[in-house]
Order: structure tokens, then C-alpha cells, then sequence
């Protein structure tokens, strides 16, 4: 199946500044438009097929972030986008900051930045979709191959 | 008198931009009461205060909020610069002052924007931002970074504004100034828009008071207070008066902030025509020691 053109965005903001909140949102709008490439951004996740998250991960958002990931249906991508994301970035030794992203989830693709620019956000997105698209047709064949052995 | 139910509101909403979970008290489809959890993006800056050198601590006050960060870096040098009575140089503090009054035409313009998307308007909000667009693009130009300027230092700035740079940021100037009186008469004038923001969500001057509100949103409830006007920076020399609102309501809100545009866009001109030539920053020497306390 074609999903290449019509993946939903779940957005998340961990504990990020708001400044890669900003900058997605910057990236969805007219002067970026990532909807051209056929995403929109959704609130339910139970919907959405790539996670963008933003921030890293606190003791309280950490259970939140993990629902959320495990609401979206399979298959989905993971976005982690700015440094608090990936790693933790200038707030990893603060007192209340477990980590990146993937300290709770698996994270696919990586942005860097601080505040991560949207022409990254975008470049983020666009990986994101090939692997949604390789992701799909496997998950194609092992329905097929199971109905096969049905 | 219908009955009372409650619904769960967030952390993840798609009009929140930032997680925060409110019990919503409903009754007769109209809410009645709004029960606030929060500390989802609690990280601890202040910790990290103890860990960092004084001069890399200005780089994490600045990325306590990303839609704010010049006010914050600015807060938190004057507050330094103050304890270690350091003279900044007038060039700075021109500079810093068209730093933050650009800072504040970007963060209008996205708060207007986000209402707009909030109110269901959502061409509106894609215009705001539209044109929130261009004060980026002269941060960009000036700082190198979008939203993060991490041009202040204890006692001085590290970049200049050339002149060319200012010829075209006084040539955005008066695009945006064009551009915003656009979407200010939408948003002053158009009947869906007033439908959805009188009379809502009032917050009358005595609670505004006692609740310790501050900046546009004490002056659209009727509270002469601009920070501005104790002069730090260089606003002591520049021509300005606070924009107060007596409506209290969303309305006053979205009136104040977009008359302060105005009031931006005018007083960046009005640095420009003032700003002396000189040098950036001065020599620091030492340790800050003492307490201080910096209003922005």
C-alpha cells in the first residue's frame, strides 16, 4: 500500500523551551509548508503514524510520552527533534532531566539543533516517511505471509 | 441547573503547544471551573545555575523559554552586570534594546497567531505567522539564530548591526508595519473574531492585581504598568507611552498587543535614529557576588 503521501503528525513537546514547538510549528506553516508533502498535523494519536517529540524526558512526562507512543497504531515512526530530544542537550545534567527521547521510546530519526531549524524539521519529516513507506510494506508482507499459512 | 461533569483536558491537546492538564468542571455545556495540574516540562534550570560558569549560565537562561529567550538572557546579564557594577557601553545598550523590541514583534505576532488558530480562524493565523516570518529572517541576519540570539554577554553584546543590516531591517520595518495594519484590521474589525473574543474570559482589574498579572496581559485589564518605562536598556531614552486597555476581556488582549506592535516598530526606528557609534562591550574582570533583582 502507497502511505507515502498521507502520514499524520503527532506532536509532543517533552519539556523542550518552546523553541523547537515553535519551529514545527513554523515548518507546517505557508513559508515551509510540510503539508506539501501530504502530512497534517494531527492531536489524537490514536490516528497519527509519526511521532514528532520535542525535549527531553522528566519524571513526569516520561509515563505521558510512553502512552502516547503506545496509542499510535503500528507502523510508526519516531522524531526526535532538537538536542533536548536526542540527548538531553545544555538541560542533560539538570536535576529533573532523565535524558533524550529514547531513554522511554525507540527513537527512528534524529534532528539536531538548538532550536532545531524547520528545513531540518522537514528533511526530519521527510526521512521519517521513507521509513513509514518501508515500514507499511513490511508490515504488508507479514499479514500476507500469515494469511498465506492460515 | 444542569448537572456537573469533568472532563480531562490534555497534557496532549492539539491547541497546546505546551503540556498542561486541566480538570474541566462542566455544566449545561458551559465550563464552570478550570482545575490546573502542571510541571510537565519542569527541568531544573536552577540547579544547573550552581554547576555553570557565570558567563556560559547566560546561554541556559536564554533557552528557559525559545519563544522569549533575549528577555530572559537580558535579565539575567543586567542582574550580573548590576552585582559586578559593570558600565555597559551605549552601543550595547541600543542594541540590546532593538533586540528585544524585535524580539517582542515576533512573539506578538505568534501569540496572535496562536489565538487566531485557537478562535477556529485559521487563515488568520497562517498570515500571522506569515509575516512573524520576517522578523525571523532579520534575527537570522543579525544573531544567526531564529529564535536562540546568545548575543548578550556580561557587559556588553558580541555581534553589531552594520549599516547596511540597518538599512534593511528599517526597510522590513515598514513592510511588516504595512503588513501587520492587514491583519490588525481583521482582527479589530471582523465580527467573528469580536464574537469569540468580548467578553470573554474577563479578568477585572482588582483580580489582575491581586493575581500579580503582568505585561500586555495587566495593561489590556486597565493596569498602567510597562516595565519599559523604568528605563533599563536604552528605553530611558526613547519616546513611548504604555498601551493600556480598560475591556479586561480577549478582546483588550488582542487590541493591546497589536497596537504594541506599532509601538515596536517605532521605537526600533526611533534606536536607530539614536544609536551612537562606539565600542560593544567592556572588560570584566572578577567573580559576581551579592544578590540582585532585575524587572524586564
Amino acid at each position: 500500500m502507497n502511505v507515502k503521501r498521507s502520514p499524520w503528525l503527532l506532536h509532543y513537546d517533552g519539556s523542550s523551551c518552546n523553541g523547537c514547538d515553535i519551529e514545527v510549528l513554523a515548518a507546517l506553516t505557508p513559508v515551509y509548508d510540510a503539508e506539501r508533502l501530504g502530512v497534517v498535523n494531527t492531536g489524537d494519536p490514536m490516528q497519527a503514524d509519526i511521532f514528532l517529540i520535542t525535549g527531553g524526558i522528566n519524571a513526569q512526562n516520561a509515563p505521558v510520552v510512553k502512552q502516547l507512543y503506545d496509542q499510535m497504531p503500528r507502523p510508526k515512526v519516531v522524531v526526535a527533534v532538537g538536542v533536548c530530544a536526542c540527548t538531553g542537550g545544555i538541560f542533560k545534567e539538570t536535576y529533573n532531566v532523565l535524558g533524550g527521547a529514547d531513554t522511554v521510546i525507540p527513537v527512528d530519526i534524529y534532528v539536531p539543533g538548538c532550536a532545531a531549524r524547520p528545513q531540518s524539521i522537514i528533511d526530519g519529516i521527510v526521512q521519517a516517511v521513507a521509513l513509514f513507506q518501508q515500514r507499511s510494506d513490511e508490515h504488508d508482507a507479514l499479514v500476507k505471509s500469515q494469511k498465506g499459512a492460515n | 441547573m444542569g448537572k456537573k461533569s469533568v472532563v480531562p483536558f490534555g497534557p496532549q491537546h492539539p491547541v497546546l503547544p505546551e503540556p498542561l492538564h486541566l480538570d474541566l468542571v462542566i455544566e449545561d455545556e458551559v465550563v464552570e471551573e478550570a482545575i490546573p495540574s502542571i510541571g510537565f516540562i519542569h527541568r531544573g534550570l536552577e540547579g544547573l545555575a550552581e554547576k555553570r560558569d557565570f558567563n556560559e549560565m547566560m546561554y541556559i537562561a536564554e533557552r528557559t523559554c525559545g519563544i522569549c529567550s533575549f528577555g530572559h538572557g537580558l535579565g539575567y546579564v543586567e542582574a550580573v552586570e548590576h552585582i559586578m557594577n559593570v558600565q555597559v557601553p551605549d552601543r550595547a545598550r541600543y542594541l540590546r534594546t532593538i533586540w528585544s523590541e524585535l524580539e517582542r514583534l515576533h512573539s506578538h505576532l505568534l501569540w496572535l497567531g496562536l489565538a487566531a488558530d485557537a478562535f477556529g480562524f485559521e487563515s488568520l493565523f497562517y498570515e500571522a505567522w506569515r509575516i512573524r516570518e520576517k522578523v525571523l529572517d532579520i534575527h537570522e541576519m543579525t544573531c544567526g539564530g531564529r529564535l536562540i540570539f546568545s548575543v548578550n554577554k556580561v557587559g556588553g553584546v558580541l555581534r553589531d548591526i552594520n549599516a547596511d543590516q540597518q538599512k534593511f531591517i528599517l526597510d522590513q520595518m515598514n513592510v511588516l508595519e504595512k503588513e501587520i495594519k492587514n491583519i490588525a484590521k481583521v482582527f479589530l474589525e471582523d465580527y467573528s473574531v469580536q464574537s469569540r473574543s468580548k467578553g470573554i474570559g474577563v479578568l477585572t482589574t482588582k483580580q489582575a492585581h491581586e493575581l500579580g498579572a503582568v505585561g500586555p496581559f495587566a495593561r489590556a485589564c486597565g493596569i498602567k504598568n510597562d516595565i519599559r518605562l523604568t528605563g533599563y536598556c536604552a528605553y530611558g531614552e526613547l519616546d513611548f507611552e504604555p498601551i493600556v486597555s480598560n475591556d479586561c476581556d480577549c478582546y483588550a488582549r488582542l487590541e493591546v498587543r497589536i497596537k504594541e506592535l506599532f509601538q515596536s516598530i517605532d521605537l526600533v526606528r526611533q534606536a536607530f535614529a539614536k544609536i551612537p557609534a562606539g565600542e560593544l562591550e567592556t572588560k570584566v574582570a572578577g567573580f559576581p557576588k551579592g544578590e540582585y533583582f532585575v524587572r524586564i
